[in-house]
């Protein structure tokens, strides 16, 4: 048989509309973490909850910097639909150290309690925290390592059809990241002191 | 440096050597014969590494065959030890490896029989009969694949090093727990089932969007063949219910690795949880394997009943209500577990309703038969088979839905005879049904019938005399799981009634075996000529058997239900290769083997507590998922020509 380039035109909305079906299972994945937190949240077996451990302002800050990296990946976008690679490129790498920052943020608050003895061993409760909030942060890493292939995919070849359906896609998974954000948020932040 | 690895992994008990020197001895034999043959080349190029839907469908069928061998020796083990039981002195298994083997048998039949044979017939036919040339993702296809390999590898590598869970196939905590299962055992059940969970998950996506963007051009959803329905429902079930079981399988393994207290019996952990949290999963898994099997019968009635089936819509309207309402039955299976007696009569009754679209199918199909002119071939053995167990087992199913008699029936034998009803006179009866009726399109011939009717007789009575004495004895008060009990309690007879049900069995898969052998050695007289040897009404009986590595030239153009019978019937001209339009095929690619073998190593390494070795895993699992997103050259042209050139041989 023949060879030939592939022309992607066709797959564009097969891809996107899997995408969209993979969204929605992990959405499930998240909602079951977020069932659980929900029935462990008083269980914190005589160690300390979440009124006591958490610092609003801090938590405040981390859901800025992540807002704005949803806002820059939307400016990338705008970039691939402009045709300017630099654009796309610069606010790719923007939106990289915004997650990176989230990341170095999340983790300093962990390596804190953890520091002042509350572990994930301590109690349900801080064991389904560490887990829902860590299994989003280890969403977000994948994103960054994706956000870091993809930008050397654009480096390389340009703004072609491969990588800007891959970047649609990119934007979808950073936004659902975003929006789950929001929930642990003021379910498990706000939801603490309230 | 190796974790917990040591000599004493190996095995010591005289029973369980037997089982690891069978599976060492099979492989080795596996192996001989392959570079005897000299087909490794062949092997990997033709088949491992293949991304055509056909072929993968094929590799799923003969996994969950061997592993239906497998997990029948595991019954066989069980039924010697409940015979002899009676007496301990003379017991066959130590009390540890007669649970390590219970769980097994569940595990294994449930994740690596079923779904291994649900995905094997689905990728096989289901792209066919939408008129489509492959499903929607065929590399991630062949990914699924090969993490249900990796699963199933795992569970068997049990045997020879280390030993398996102990808990039942479900693994409740809090005796899954580290506290008092430390061993490797429930790891290995919570890796293999958690890496197989990961490629139906993929699956299940994948046959989606199939079904939603790949069928042939005027084929709407409503005049889609009945068994794409009922894949539709399954997949959606799928893609909605696994996610919960990766992630209470998570938590689980959190629990056990890394000290948390998410389901201990202290430090505010919640055991409930994790129950309610998989049969949130449980619960629609029953139906993710049942739903495919309706669909399977639903093609075949009609066709061998030379009729449209009766009631399209309703059947529609059933598979959908179905796919619903198994979210909401999941506390069904711990009612006696304090729910209080409001939610009780809440989940009973709804359990009761959903008794209502399955009645409607079964009517359906009765009423499709119902003068029309049946042709009795094997298929519609399977089929009378399963009306009457089904009927059976869905009466015994609707008693269990009174949380009042469910407190008398929990966790007896009567409720283990229950389930066997449904999982081997549903979901195993259809699938069997659904290989011999689907055998021809896929290999060019068809089965010996003579061979597929006995065998049918063989399952049916073998079925009926494992398991009615299992439904007398659970009333009688013998509780599932027993290695021993009282020979005063005068149950040894009925144990030993269905120890040669069990043994029946056990012949009928030997006369299956049998007629697959003497088909392929006579295959001459059974050759499919014309693609279309039952008198089909769907797609996939236009094309030629063995069906093209495309499936077909030219797209067909669906102007009905049952669309290649309408065109039988004259009101439409065959396709013609005038409108030919050149398309694409993927190429091969090694990558999902590649992925599987490493997520191999990977769970081997978390059971273990090698560390090093699952860091090395997963970062050459991202190297080959960047190789593949690298390679811009994944797909080929066929023009014409190589359609032609093909069709000369
Ligand atoms: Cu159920």
């Amino acid at each position: 048989m023949s060879q030939a380039n592939t022309s992607i035109a066709p797959h564009n909305d097969k891809s996107s509309l899997g995408f969209w079906i993979y969204l929605m299972t992990d959405c499930v994945l998240f909602a079951s973490l977020f069932a659980t937190f929900a029935v462990l949240r008083n269980a914190t077996a005589g160690g300390p909850t979440g009124a006591e451990l958490f610092d609003l302002n801090y938590i405040l800050i981390e859901t800025l910097i992540l807002l704005a990296s949803s806002f820059t990946v939307g400016m990338a976008l705008l970039g691939f639909r402009v045709g300017s690679k630099r654009i796309a490129l610069s606010m790719l790498v923007l939106t990289g150290l915004l997650g990176g920052t989230f990341l170095a943020l999340e983790i300093n608050e962990f390596q804190h309690l953890i520091h002042e003895g509350f572990t994930w061993q301590t109690s349900a409760f801080l064991s389904s925290f560490f887990t829902l909030v860590g299994t989003h942060g280890l969403h977000i890493a994948i994103g960054v390592l994706w956000l870091v292939y993809l930008a050397a995919a654009i480096y390389r070849h340009g703004l072609d059809s491969i990588n800007k359906k891959r970047i649609v896609l990119f934007a979808l998974f950073w936004h659902f990241l975003d929006l789950i954000w929001i929930f642990i948020f003021s379910i498990v932040y706000l939801g603490a002191k309230f | 440096m190796l974790g917990r690895l040591g000599w004493d992994a190996l095995p010591y008990d005289p029973v369980v050597i037997g089982g690891a020197l069978s599976v060492v001895g099979g492989l080795v034999g596996i192996i001989v014969l392959i570079t005897v043959l000299k087909r490794w080349k062949w092997l990997y190029k033709e088949w491992l590494t293949s991304l055509d839907h056909k072929k993968i469908g094929v590799m799923y069928i003969v996994v969950a065959l061997v592993m239906l061998i497998r997990g029948l020796g595991d019954a066989l083990l069980m039924r010697l030890q409940q015979i002899i039981g009676s007496n301990e002195a003379n017991a066959v298994l130590t009390s540890e490896h007669f649970q390590q083997i219970f769980t097994a048998h569940g595990t294994i039949m449930i994740f690596f029989v079923a779904m291994g044979a649900m995905f094997g017939i689905i990728n096989l036919i289901l792209p066919q009969m939408l008129g489509a040339r492959d499903v929607a993702f065929p590399f991630l296809n062949s990914v699924s694949f090969w993490l249900f390999f990796s699963g199933m590898a795992l569970v068997n590598t049990s045997l020879i090093i280390g030993e398996f869970a102990a808990t039942g196939w479900m693994a409740y905590p809090p005796l899954s727990g580290l506290e008092y299962s430390p061993g490797v055992g429930v790891d290995y059940w919570i890796w293999s089932i958690q890496i197989a969970g990961i490629g139906s998950l993929l699956s299940g996506i994948n046959f989606i969007v199939t079904i939603l963007k790949e069928r042939a051009p005027g084929m709407s959803l409503m005049k889609m063949p009945i068994f794409a329905w009922s894949v539709l429902g399954a997949m959606i079930l799928v893609a909605f219910s696994f996610p919960i079981l990766t992630g209470t399988l998570a938590m689980l393994s959190l629990d056990r690795l890394m000290g948390m207290h998410f389901f201990t019996s202290d430090m505010g952990g919640n055991p409930m949880m994790y129950i309610n949290l998989i049969w949130a999963w449980g619960h629609p898994e029953v139906y993710i394997l049942i739903l495919p099997a309706f669909g399977i019968f639903s093609e075949i009635v009609a066709t061998f009943s030379g009729k449209k089936l009766f009631g399209y819509k309703s059947m529609v309207v059933a598979i959908m209500a179905i796919t619903f309402l198994s979210y909401v039955v999941w506390l069904h299976h711990f009612f006696t577990m304090g729910g209080g007696a409001n939610v009780n009569a809440f989940f009973g009754i709804m359990t009761m309703v959903i008794a209502i679209p399955t009645g409607v199918k079964v009517f359906n199909w009765l009423f499709t038969m119902y003068r029309g002119r049946v042709r009795f071939t094997s298929p519609m053995y399977w089929f009378m088979g399963f009306v009457v167990t089904f009927t059976i087992g869905g009466m015994t199913g609707v008693l269990h839905a009174i949380p009042a008699v469910d407190f008398q029936l929990h966790n007896s034998l009567f409720l283990v005879a229950h389930f066997h009803n449904m999982i081997i006179g549903g979901v195993l009866f259809g699938y069997f049904a659904g290989l011999t009726y689907w055998f021809p399109k896929i290999f060019g011939f068809k089965l010996h019938e003579g061979l597929g009717k006995l065998a049918a007789w063989t399952w049916i009575i073998g079925f009926v005399t494992a398991f009615v004495p299992l439904y007398v004895l659970g009333l009688m008060g013998a509780t599932r799981r027993l290695d021993h009990y009282d020979a005063s309690l005068g149950w040894q007879g009925l144990f030993i009634v269905a120890g040669i049900g069990a043994v029946i069995i056990v012949i009928a898969v030997g006369i299956q075996l049998l007629q697959i052998g003497y088909s392929i050695w006579t295959r001459k007289q059974r050759i499919d000529h014309n693609g279309d040897p039952w008198d089909g009404r769907t797609l996939e009986w236009s094309t030629t058997s063995p069906s093209p590595s495309y499936n077909f030239a030219v797209l067909p153009q669906v102007k009905s239900i049952d669309a290649f019978w309408y065109q039988k019937q004259g009101n439409e001209n065959k396709n013609e290769m005038e409108t030919f339009q050149p398309f694409h095929l993927p190429k091969n690619s090694g990558i999902g083997l590649f992925i599987g073998i490493l997520s191999t190593i990977a769970g081997f390494g978390i059971i273990w507590h090698i560390w090093w070795l699952v860091i090395i895993a997963a970062v050459l699992i991202i190297y080959s998922i960047v190789h593949r997103a690298n390679d811009r050259d994944t797909e080929m042209l066929v023009t014409k020509k190589d359609i032609l050139s093909e069709a000369m041989g």
